[in-house]
Formats: C-alpha cells, structure tokens, sequence
C-alpha cells in the first residue's frame, strides 16, 4: 500500500510527501504515511537495564508504545528538558515505537529530482539512519529510514 | 473448494485423535462392540467424504481400514494386539495424507500398495492367522452393501468437481447424484441426520477471533480500572452507581471470555495413550495409563505450552521410571507398570500430577553423575538431601539412563521441560523413592492473559510483581530485630530460623539513589527456591493485563512483560525467575531443610497461629482450623441468653474469651479468632495474635486443664496447645454432645500409628492433638484414594480411623478395599468415624469390615475405642501365631 502510493507520486509529478521533524539542529524527513501519530508531550516510563536508545514505554489509547530516543541514536548530546520532547509514533514489524525529537516541522511534498543517496561521507551513525538526502533550498534535510533504524535497535542475541 | 477441504481437514483431525484415543481403548476390551462401531463410524465418515471431494489415494486406505474394521464389528475376525497394530499403520497413513493436503491443498504422491495388500490380506483371511479363516458369505455380506454403493459411485477428479460446485444451476441433476449417492442412501444416512443437532449447540470460531475478543476485554478491563481510580476520591459520584454496574458487567465479560479460551486438558493428553501403547510395544515393557481429571480445564494456550513437556514427561515415565516386566516381578510389583496422570485445581492453579510406580530416581548414580559433570563436588554432594540431589534431572545435559533409546536418555528434556513451565510462572517439584516410583508435581496458573500483581517501588520506578510467586512480605527497620544483614556486601534476612537471601531491586536494576531506612523484602518463591526482593515501597495488588515487551526489549530477562495501570502510566512486569537468575542464581535447589521434611507424609508439619493472652504461656492453635483472624471493639459485644454475642456477617456469633485473664470489659479492640464449621461460626476472643509458624506438634505434657490439649515446644518456647474442641462444645451445644472428662490408659497406644481418615479439615486438626496427646503416631489424610495409595507405598498401621461419608470413596467402600484379597493392611483393624449411627450403618459397617462404630463428636469413646480395638487385634494376633 505504502510503496504503492509512493509509486503512483512518482509518475504523477515525482514528489513525495514527507512528514519533518527536528532533533538537534537538524531537519529529517520520515514518509508521510509511516507516521502514525504526533504526540506532545508524554509520561515515558523508564525501563530500567535496557540499552541507552530506549527510552522507555507510554501509553498510546491502551496500546504500549516503545519510545526510542533519537538524540542517542544519532550520537548527539542529551537535552536537559528531555521531558519536553515531541513523540512520532511509527508501527514496525506488528509493534509500536515512537520516536522522540525535538520538534515537529511542516509536511512536504519533494520532488524526486532534488533527492541523493547517502553521501560516503555521512558519519557512521547518521549513515546507518538515513536513507538519502534532499537538497532543500537553504538546507538539506535527511531521510530517516525508519525500519532500519528500529532494526539496528534490536538485540543481536535474538534467533529470530 | 479450499473453504471445504478446509473443513473437511478440521473435521478429520478431530476424528482421528478421536480414534487414536478408542483404538487405544479396544485393544483393552477387545470385545466393546460400541466402540468397534464407533471407530467403523468414524472410518466410514472419512471414507465417505474423501470419495465425495475426490481424494482417490486417502479414500482407498480408509476404505480398506474400514473392512477390517467391518470385520470386527461383525464379530468374526477377534480384535488382536497385531490388528490394531495393523489399524494404528492405516491410521499413521491418513494422517501423512491428510497433513500433505494440509500443506499443499492436493493429496501428496505416494504408493500404499503395501499397506493395502496387508489389509486386503485381513480382510480376506489370508494373513496366516488360524483365528481369521475366511467365512466367505460374512464378508461379501458386508462388502455388497456399502462397497456396492461406492463402487458405483463414479469419483470425480477434483477439477470436474470444482465445475460442479462453483456453477451447479449448469449441473443440477449430476450434482444431487454426487451428493445423494453415497450418503442419503447408505445405510449409516441416520447417523449423519442426527450429526447436525448436536453440532448445533457447539459452534467452531476461529482462534484469532477469541484472541481478539480477549484483547479487546482486556482493554475494556484496563479502562474500567482507570476510571475506578479516577472515581475512587470522589465519593457520591453521579457516576458511581453505573460505574459500579458497569464493573460488574465487565468482571462477568472477562469470565465468559475466558471461558471461551477454556479447554480440558483431556486435549493435550489424547496422544498420551497411543504414544504408551507405541512405546510399550518397542521396549517390550507392560504399561497401564491412568488418566483423572480430563475434564479440568485451563487457558489454551497454557495448554499449548504444556503440551510437550507433559509429553515428554509422560515418556520418559515410561522409558526410565517403569522397569521391564522380568524386573518388576522379581522386586515383587506387578508385571504391568503404571503411570497415573492426573489434573486438578487447587487455589487459582491447576496441579497435574505424573506418578510411575516404577524404580524411582537412581540417587546412587545421579550423584556420581553430578561429581563427574563437575556440578558439585564429592563433599558438597554428601552433604545434599536427597531432594536437592534429585533436583539435578532438572540440569542440562542430566541423563541417568545407561544408554540412549530413540525414547529418551540423550540428557537434553527435562531442563527444557523445567524452564518451559516456568516461563508460564508454573513450578515443578519432584518425588521420587528408589525403587517405589516418582511423581512430579507441576502447579501452573490458570491463565496467564490476566493475572493479579503486587505493585512495588523501587528508586522511583514502579513495578509490577505477580502475584503467584510472592509467599509474602516483611517489613524491615534498621533499629528492630527485623533487619536485614549483610555478609561480603551480600544482604540477607533472618526469616523464621532461616537465612533468606535477598536481592535488591535497585541495585539489580541499576536505580540509583540511596537505600531508605525502610525498606520491604517482597518474599518470592520458584519452585521450592525462596528469596527475597528488597523494595522500598509496597503498594496494593492490582488485575493486570500481561502484554509482551516491545521486540528490541526481549533480552532483558528480569521482565516478563509490560501492562497499564489503572492510571493509565506504563508499568514494567518483574519476572521473578529472571531476578532469581540476573542476581546470579543459577541453582533453584531448595536449600531449607524445612522442605525438605515436609515431603516425607507421615510427619509433616503444622501451621499454627500463635497467640498470647495476659497469663505467661503462649499458646497454639493449629491454623488450618481458624477461619478468620478479626478485631471487634468490645463495646459491640451484646449478651443475649447469658451468652456473649456479636453480630457478624449478618449473622449473630457466639464468642467466649479464651481465659478469665482476657479482659472483656475493658475498652477498645480485640482480636478474635473465627472458627467454622458448615454454617456454624464462633469467635475466640483473645489478648494478642503474636506470629504464625510451621512446627512439628509433639505434645510432651498433657494437661487436665479445660481448653488445653498440653504443652509443647513452639519456637523454642514451651506453648499451651490449644484444644478447640472445647471451646466450640462451651459455646455450641449443636456441634458436639456434652461429656464429662476422663483420664485414658495409654500404655498400650504409646507410638502406636494411626491412621485418620476424615474430608473435613476441621475434625482432622481436631482430633490430631487430642490423638497424639494420648501417645498415638498419628497420620491424616483427607480422602480414602490417598490412604490407598499410602497403603501401595507399603505403609503400615496399627489402627484405621475412618469417616463414613466422604466424597469419591466412601468409608464403607473404603474398608472393602482394605479388607480385599492381597491387602497388606487385611489384618489392620478399623473404626468408624460418623455422624450417622442407626443400627443399619453399624451392621453394614461390620460386614464391611469396621470393628468398631463411633460417634463423631465422642471423643472419648473414641480414645476408648481404639485402646479396646488394639487390645483386642493384639489378642487376636497372638492367638493366630503372630502376624
């Protein structure tokens, strides 16, 4: 369904709807139709022993949602109102997580053209998030790869 | 046509569990013409079906198992261990077929030919069997009247069949005859009639759709708790009175829901039989399984965990446990081994019970096993119970049979089955006598989708704790005797004479922040291993919802789950085995001696409520006699018929203070102790309730004071045990018939044992003080089933004391097995114990074998009685020659 409508934005004017979110100074982009919801602020309960990118669990309508602390993920600074923080809830593999940033920007609509794979460059951290890169006009803005990062979250341990 | 495969699979499977299960059964009684018939039904079913759907190869394999089976409900060819074997094959083949189609939706290729030629062979009488000469016109008798019909039956290929059913107005007529020919017109149509009615009161729903259901109750749960927090400061709510409703309804929603997701665990020991049957034939062994308790029902999918280690259970039972028949007469048991599985509930568990009559655990060898593996050393294993010794099967890699069958004995199974049922919070304990046979004991909880929860503080952080596994809790001070002490850093607690190691949820969890002065040992029980989790705060339980943890969280094995509670914040579900394991606790060997002694059964202990009163003694009362422990102001006291009285439950309670000493006018609070029996309560007032305790009750003194059976030592301190019987007799003139005191010889009763057998709990505990104080050993138990057992496990009395009226076996039936032919308590003499004493009772009583009758509520005469009844066997037995 996902990569279906992404397709048909393709041929129609090749753009894509992006959802924009900040963390730190840096503006990301996550596809529009991965994001669930938009939260404010959350009561996060810590879980205790697990590894430093969790942030804990919340509550989401009954439904407990894993909330995943991007500054962490992409080897940034803690905030010192980390309570502040804006939640994007995502689904992955039947679960739900939700991603804390900073602050939530504008949907966009981008056009394919403007859009570039990752840079061999990018920091190993970012590298292991981002899908690619769209050059904005004062700015570039990151394309998070949602399922890869949640992926790269999980315990090696596991047989699964 | 995948919708009817589908059903057509559903319903197969059924019949054949169904039939596994009755094979088993007629190899037994060769001769249960109903179950020949039921199992021909069920064959007939699956050959009718496959030939309407078009499945050549399952059809003729059923068809051909089917004539046999003709023969056998005929009568003329007798049902033979090499039969069933024979039928067993057939059915083996169904089940390949049947789980192809599963699979791939056609029947897999293959060639039966071999089979059916050795049915064919049966069939016709060629198979060699001098039993099975082929009485021609019987079996063509049968053939003519429904082979006719199949035969001239055309089978249509699946594609012409796909045609007919997706567009039948094209073919109306050809479709009647497909359908009408093999069922309306054999002569089994009735029983397909009649099918459909009892199908109609059962409904087959589709396992997602309950998990659903269940998902959704559980959220409604969750949100009726928040909105009871919510409301529960706000009192005379305009919504308290819907809300209340409401909980209601949604309390009885979440039964009938689980309900649904209910199932006998009959279902998951259907295999168990043919997989006995199977093994005792390979290991040339004679095996009996004895199932009870089919019909216990538990969640389905705790049935699902539960599935596999029973079944591994059950055969290594028969693979290790049961000794080859040569064996097993020369020790003097019966040829055929037994292993009896049984289910029940108890509290909010299920206790499934697998017992073997067979050689027991090898302490000899499991012990050098362990020195060898490296597990313990030779000096630590020497210092082991036999219990904890026995608790090394549950290792990895732990096998004791000398070599590997295709059964078992590869060392891998049993840890497996152990960690299995704990994952599920179950525990497993285990029994064995060398020699004399094992049983394991495993207690699972009910369900695992809603549990109960203790919530805990720790650092800050709440947590969730279920509530199965905590035993209880203890508040701890620094300046008290009630604290916790360390060694090496290590902390511990003195609980009741022994050392309780504990773990600190904030240092195990990495909490930060200082410890309080206050702290709470919450303390848990796995298995029969106890320890404690120090918490700072303990808060009330809660119904919670166990949800899984989130993926990325799965290897953090301290947490079992994750839920909402009623204020709608996350909270982290504990597992206690990942505590006990995380804080480095990798040997669940229970290390107190206490548990230890409790497994033997004729001594165990007895919980007693301890309590004090202003004179110096303090005095005991067993607990399992107490009801209720209450505190009454004594101003409600009201006296009515010169009897003191209170009102209690809507009900009016006698009380009595338990001496003069206890001041019943003076103000304030009392704690009153509640005994029951059937409708009847009183109350027990006394000064001070000051502890409970485990203790063997050895009565040393007696005592010719009214209401104190003697003295023993309790807790290291000399304690009045109390005899309740009196109180209840002051207070109650209905409950026993008054009597006088007397004194009792006792040199013949001196250590003599006693075996009491009474359902009710209340006379048990009763009379077990007021026994032993008069020199008995005595022994309860609480059904007749068990005395039986006692009696297999060789035990051995001097005098039986028997109830009349008892559920499952009664006293009378319980005496005919005693006195039965080989009984090795036939020269055991018994006396009866009822309520009920018309001279019919007596007579019966003595015929059945009781040499004496007694009231129940005489307990002199019963003290009487049972001198008499010793005197007089002694005489007997010494003019017989000894014995």
């Amino acid at each position: 369904m996902n990569a279906l409508a992404a397709k048909s934005s393709i041929i129609a004017g090749s753009t894509r709807d992006y959802l924009t979110i900040y963390v730190g100074d840096q503006i990301f982009g996550i596809p529009i139709l991965q994001a669930q919801d938009v939260l404010g602020e959350q009561r996060v309960t810590r879980v205790p022993l697990a590894p430093p990118q969790i942030a804990g669990a919340l509550n989401l309508r009954g439904r407990i949602v894993t909330a995943v602390n991007m500054r962490v993920c992409l080897g940034m600074n803690m905030r010192e109102d980390a309570g502040k923080s804006m939640h994007v809830v995502v689904e992955h593999g039947g679960e739900l997580y939700s991603l804390m940033i900073d602050r939530i920007g504008d949907v966009m609509s981008l056009a394919m053209r403007d859009y570039e794979n990752n840079p061999s460059t990018l920091d190993a951290h970012w590298r292991g998030v981002s899908k690619g890169i769209y050059r904005l006009k004062e700015r570039l803005l990151v394309v998070l790869d949602v399922p890869r990062l949640l992926d790269a979250l999980k315990p090696e341990t596991e047989l699964e | 046509m995948d919708e009817l495969i589908g059903e057509f699979l559903t319903e197969t499977n059924e019949s054949l569990g169904a039939l596994d299960l009755d094979m088993v059964r007629l190899e037994q009684n060769p001769n249960d013409k109903q179950l020949i018939s039921s199992i021909f039904r069920l064959m007939h079913t699956i050959k009718g079906t496959c030939g309407f759907l078009g499945l050549p190869r399952l059809e003729t394999v059923a068809h051909r198992a089917e004539n046999v089976m003709g023969r056998f409900r005929d009568g003329d060819l007798k049902v033979t261990p090499a039969y069933v074997t024979l039928i067993f094959e057939s059915f083996d083949r169904i089940k390949q077929i049947v789980s192809g189609l599963e699979a791939t939706g056609s029947e897999p290729q293959g060639d039966d030919s071999e089979l059916i030629a050795k049915l064919d062979a049966v069939y016709e009488g060629r198979d060699g069997n001098a039993d099975n000469a082929k009485d021609g016109s019987k079996g063509d008798g049968t053939k003519d009247a429904l082979q006719a019909l199949f035969d001239s039956t055309p089978v249509l290929s699946p594609d012409q069949w796909h045609t007919i059913v997706t567009v039948p107005e094209t073919d109306d007529h050809k479709m009647e005859e497909a359908v009408a020919a093999p069922i309306a017109e054999t002569p089994k149509a009735d029983e397909h009639a009649k099918a459909p009615v009892a199908a109609a009161e059962s409904l087959r729903v589709n396992v997602d759709v309950l998990e659903d259901l269940m998902t959704l109750v559980s959220e409604l749960v969750l949100t009726r708790n928040q909105l009871l927090q919510t409301l529960r400061n706000k009192r005379d709510n305009v919504f308290s009175a819907p809300l209340q409703r409401l909980s209601h309804v949604v309390t009885d929603l979440q039964e009938g829901v689980m309900k649904t997701r209910m199932q006998p665990i009959g279902n998951a020991w259907s295999k168990l039989p043919r997989i006995i049957r199977d093994l005792s034939m390979e290991l040339n062994k004679k095996i009996d399984l004895v199932m009870e308790g089919e019909a216990t029902e538990l969640d389905r999918q705790i049935l699902e965990m539960i599935k596999d280690p029973l079944t591994h259970m059950v055969r290594n039972s028969a693979d290790h446990g049961v000794e080859m028949p040569a064996d097993r007469v020369a020790r003097g048991k019966p040829e055929t081994g037994k292993i009896v599985l049984k289910a029940y509930h108890e509290g909010g568990h299920i206790i499934i019970e697998i017992t073997d009559d067979g050689k027991g655990l090898p302490l000899a060898k499991i012990k050098e096993k362990i020195i060898k593996n490296g597990l313990a050393t030779e000096q630590e294993v020497a210092a082991m119970s036999d219990q904890s010794i026995q608790q090394y099967i549950f290792k990895a890699g732990f096998s004791t049979a000398e070599k590997v069958t295709s059964v078992s004995g590869r060392g891998v199974g049993m840890d497996v089955v152990c960690t299995n049922i704990e994952k599920i919070g179950g525990s497993i304990v285990l029994k064995s006598i060398e020699g004399k046979g094992s049983t394991f004991l495993i207690k699972i909880p009910l369900t695992l989708a809603i549990v109960s929860a203790l919530i805990v503080e720790s650092g800050g952080e709440k947590f969730a704790i279920p509530q199965l596994a905590v035993r209880e809790l203890v508040r701890t001070t620094p300046e008290t005797s009630a604290k916790i002490e360390e060694v090496n850093g290590t902390p511990f607690y003195r609980l009741r004479d022994h050392l309780l190691p504990l773990v600190s949820l904030r240092a195990l969890l990495e909490l930060g922040g200082d410890a309080r002065e206050n702290q709470y040992i919450v303390v848990t029980q796995i298995g029969a291993f106890k320890f404690g989790i120090i918490v700072d705060k303990v808060f009330d339980t809660e119904e919670i919802v166990v949800k899984p943890v989130a993926k990325v969280l799965k290897n953090l094995e301290v947490f079992s789950g994750n839920t909402i509670l009623g204020d709608g914040s996350v909270i982290m579900i504990l597992d206690p085995n990942g505590v006990a394991k995380a804080s480095g606790e990798t040997d669940i060997v229970d290390t107190t001696p206490e548990e230890v002694k409790k497994t033997g059964p004729a001594r165990a202990k007895t919980a007693l409520l301890l309590f004090a009163t202003n004179d110096s003694a303090p005095k005991a009362v067993p607990l399992s006699v107490v009801a209720r422990l209450e505190e009454i102001k004594t101003s409600d006291i009201e006296t009515s018929g010169g009897k003191m009285m209170i009102q209690y439950r809507g009900k009016l309670m006698p009380v009595t203070p338990f001496d003069s000493s206890v001041d019943m006018r003076a103000k304030g609070k009392k704690p009153i102790l509640v005994f029951h029996d059937g409708a009847n309560s009183m109350g027990l007032v006394v000064e001070k309730i000051i502890d409970i305790t485990e203790e063997f009750v050895d009565v040393q003194v007696g005592s010719d004071h009214g209401g104190i059976v003697g003295s023993a030592i309790i807790n290291g301190k000399a304690t009045d045990v109390v005899d309740i019987g009196y109180f209840v007799r002051n207070t109650d003139q209905d409950w026993f018939k008054p009597h006088g005191e007397e004194s009792y010889g006792q040199q013949t009763t001196q250590g003599r044992r006693v075996l009491l057998v009474d359902d009710s709990p209340f006379f048990r505990n009763m009379l077990t003080p007021l026994l032993k104080v008069a020199g008995y050993d005595v022994t309860t138990l609480d059904s007749a089933t068990t005395a039986l057992k006692m009696r297999e496990d060789g035990e051995k009395f001097d005098i039986i004391v028997s109830d009349i009226e008892m559920p499952q076996m009664n006293g009378f039936e319980f005496a005919q097995r005693v006195r039965e032919e080989g009984s090795t308590w036939i020269h055991t003499p018994m006396v009866a114990l009822t309520s009920h004493t018309t001279e019919q009772d007596v007579h019966h009583g003595m015929e059945v074998g009781f040499s004496r009758y007694v009231a129940k509520f005489d307990r002199d005469t019963l003290l009487a009685s049972l001198t008499e009844t010793l005197i007089a066997n002694q005489s007997i037995k010494q003019a017989a020659g000894g014995k």
